[in-house]
Parts: C-alpha cells; sequence; structure tokens
C-alpha cells in the first residue's frame, strides 16, 4: 500500500475516533485497527485489558473485581481498560448509563468493529471469541484468558508484574 | 523466563483446566436426541433425505444470536429445501440464565415462529462433545458415505450487528462449496458471542 495512503487513513483515523484520555466519562468509540495499539505498549506498564459486554452477566459479575484492582494500582504503572463489545447503536442507551451508574473508574472504550474473525487472533490466538477475556501483559509478558477472573486471581498475576 | 515462571504459578494457583477440544473440520459428528420446543425428540436420524445439517447453538438471552435470528430463519426456509436443514440447540443451564428455560425457549419459538427445531441441550453434553464455546455457534455438517462430517465452524458470517454491511457469508457460501464438490473456505471463522452458561465441576 502506498505510503502516503496509509498516512491519510491514519490521519483520518485520528480525526474520527477520539483517542483514548484521562478524565473523559464518555468511552471512545474504535475500530480494531485504532485499538490495537492498546494490546503492544512495551513501556514498563502493566495493562489489564478487559473484554465485556453491559449485557453480559458472568462480565458485569466481576467488573467490582476489576475495579478494586483499578484503584488499588491506580498510581502505579497500571492501566486498566474496559473494552466494551457492546453494540454500537446502545452507546448511548445502555453504555454510558451502565458506566455512571455503576461509577466505574477504569477507563472505558467501544470496540465497533464487527468483522470480529479479522481480529479476534490478534487479541489472542487462543481466543474463540466469548466474553468476558482479559488480557494481561507487561512488555514482553503476556496471559490472556477466556472466562471469568476474581479479585485474588487477579492481584495474584498483577502483583508480581508491579515491580 | 519470568514469563514462563509466571504461567507456572498462574497454573499452581488456579488449577488451570482447558475445556474439551471438540470437533474440528474433518471430524466425524455425532447424531443427538434432544427435546424440542413441540415437546418432541429431535435426532438427525429423522432426517434420512438431509445432505447434511447446519447445527447452530444460539439462546433466547445473548444479543447476538437475537441479532442472528431473522438470519437463522432465512437460512433455515432456504436451505432446508436443497437438503440442509437448521438445527438450533441451546446450549445454556437455566439456573445460571433464566431467560433460556426449556419454557421461555417455546414462548420465543412461538413469537418468532421458527422453521426450525429448536431444541434443549438438557444435560448439556451436546455443546461440549461439539466443542461449541458462545452463542451464536454455527457447525456445518455434511453427510459422506453415511456419516456427518464438519466441513465448516464458526459464524454465519461477518457482521453481526448489521445484515446490511455483511460482505462475507461464511454459512451460504461453505454449503454452495459443498454443493459444486468443494471443500468451504474458510472452513473455520470466529466471532464475538456469549458463553455458554454451564456449571464447572
Amino acid at each position: 500500500m502506498p505510503i502516503l495512503f496509509v498516512n491519510i487513513l491514519i490521519l483520518l483515523n485520528t480525526i474520527f475516533y477520539q483517542p483514548v484520555t484521562e478524565n473523559d466519562s464518555k468511552p471512545a468509540i474504535m475500530d480494531f485497527e485504532t485499538f490495537q495499539q492498546y494490546l503492544k505498549h512495551e513501556n514498563d506498564t502493566v495493562y489489564v485489558i478487559n473484554f465485556w459486554a453491559t449485557w453480559c452477566a458472568p462480565c458485569v459479575k466481576e467488573l467490582p473485581d476489576f475495579e478494586k484492582l483499578n484503584q488499588k494500582y491506580a498510581d502505579k504503572n497500571f492501566k486498566m481498560l474496559l473494552v466494551s463489545l457492546d453494540f454500537r447503536k446502545m452507546y448511548h442507551t445502555r453504555l454510558i448509563p451502565f458506566i455512571e451508574e455503576n461509577k466505574l473508574s477504569a477507563e472505558v472504550l467501544l470496540l465497533h468493529d464487527p468483522d470480529a474473525n479479522a481480529w479476534i487472533d490478534k487479541v489472542d490466538p487462543s481466543w474463540s471469541g466469548a466474553i468476558p477475556a482479559t488480557l494481561i501483559y507487561k512488555n514482553s509478558f503476556r496471559l490472556f484468558h477466556e472466562g471469568g477472573y476474581t479479585f485474588d486471581e487477579l492481584n495474584t498475576i498483577v502483583e508480581p508484574l508491579m515491580n | 523466563m519470568k514469563r514462563i515462571f509466571s504461567l507456572i504459578i498462574f497454573s499452581l494457583v488456579f488449577g488451570f483446566t482447558l475445556p474439551a477440544q471438540g470437533y474440528k473440520v474433518g471430524d466425524k459428528a455425532m447424531d443427538f436426541s434432544l427435546i424440542n420446543v413441540d415437546g418432541k425428540m429431535v435426532s438427525m436420524a429423522d432426517y434420512p433425505d438431509a445432505k447434511g445439517f447446519i447445527v447452530i447453538f444460539t439462546c433466547n438471552h445473548c444479543p447476538y444470536s437475537i441479532a442472528y435470528e431473522d438470519r437463522k430463519i432465512a437460512l433455515s426456509k432456504r436451505f432446508e429445501p436443497m437438503g440442509y436443514p437448521v438445527i438450533a440447540i441451546n446450549p445454556n443451564d437455566s439456573t445460571l440464565q433464566p431467560q433460556d428455560s426449556y419454557s421461555q425457549m417455546i414462548v420465543r419459538a412461538n413469537k418468532k415462529q421458527f422453521p426450525y427445531p429448536y431444541l434443549l441441550d438438557a444435560d448439556q453434553s451436546v455443546f461440549k462433545t461439539y466443542g461449541a464455546t458462545r452463542t451464536p455457534h454455527v457447525f456445518l455438517l455434511n453427510k459422506e458415505n453415511n456419516d456427518l462430517i464438519v466441513r465448516y465452524i464458526g459464524a454465519i458470517d461477518n457482521n453481526y450487528e448489521d445484515e446490511d454491511a455483511v460482505t462475507e457469508k461464511y454459512v451460504e457460501n461453505a454449503i454452495k462449496a459443498l454443493g459444486n464438490g468443494k471443500l468451504p473456505d474458510p472452513d473455520f471463522t470466529k466471532a464475538v458471542g456469549c458463553t455458554i452458561k454451564y456449571k464447572k465441576s
């Protein structure tokens, strides 16, 4: 692909997809192309990336445990992303009210890219696509898990990574 | 090294168990006998003239299953006359997901007038044998020498949210390929879906 075209794509992405920013209660909406930057940082930060949706009962059940983890490490080299796979049309009707009602402190974004077969393997080849699913990584350490987590399970993985 | 160490710790702490592998493309699929929403038992053996089956693990509550409901009905109406009936199976434990109870299945089937059987995997053995992990999850079976061979596993198409934006109709293309004496390509796709609800033993 010509470099110019790629540049234009990147520029368009920058314009149309608001980058994730702190202190912004409205979740960013992005496609996988834009989202995948969050999967490969190498900056000594521990990333906990949870894939969920407001209608997914086991996802909602584990969110308080993720919140607890986020609060525990809030002032450390730690970044949690709650990646919602709610439908785009539920953004205003379900997702934003849910975040407000549950006072989520961790950053939420809406991954809107319905051609999931094109990107599921890029998150992790072992992922079938079912949610909840969580990727924890730091530099070259990666641990992907399809299914739920408790706070203790999360903390057992994260704590040794914090040093 | 650190990674391996952490994985070992993780495995020790959580007794990490991998789910059964289930079917892969090319495997021989087993028949089943499950209760339909009309109270009768249904097996694939009840369809002696079928060339194959579109087995879809699906349920009432999951928004992805609901988003695909009309497309499942369309698949059934189009491909049953061509020898590939749709058989829908609800694999969920209704004590964990009450909307997916047998009585709620009957309500949903009547409301939407499903043209296909909607079966309850009551002991949850069928989804485990097949290796379904989410709803909806399609297993396209093809009858070959009186065996049912898995020829495609995955999603119905490549856009759960907007049927008009679909660019690849995986199941339809797979059946067409089989009709032309070819193997489906792709024969395996992934999709976002709801986890199947079962009690971990």
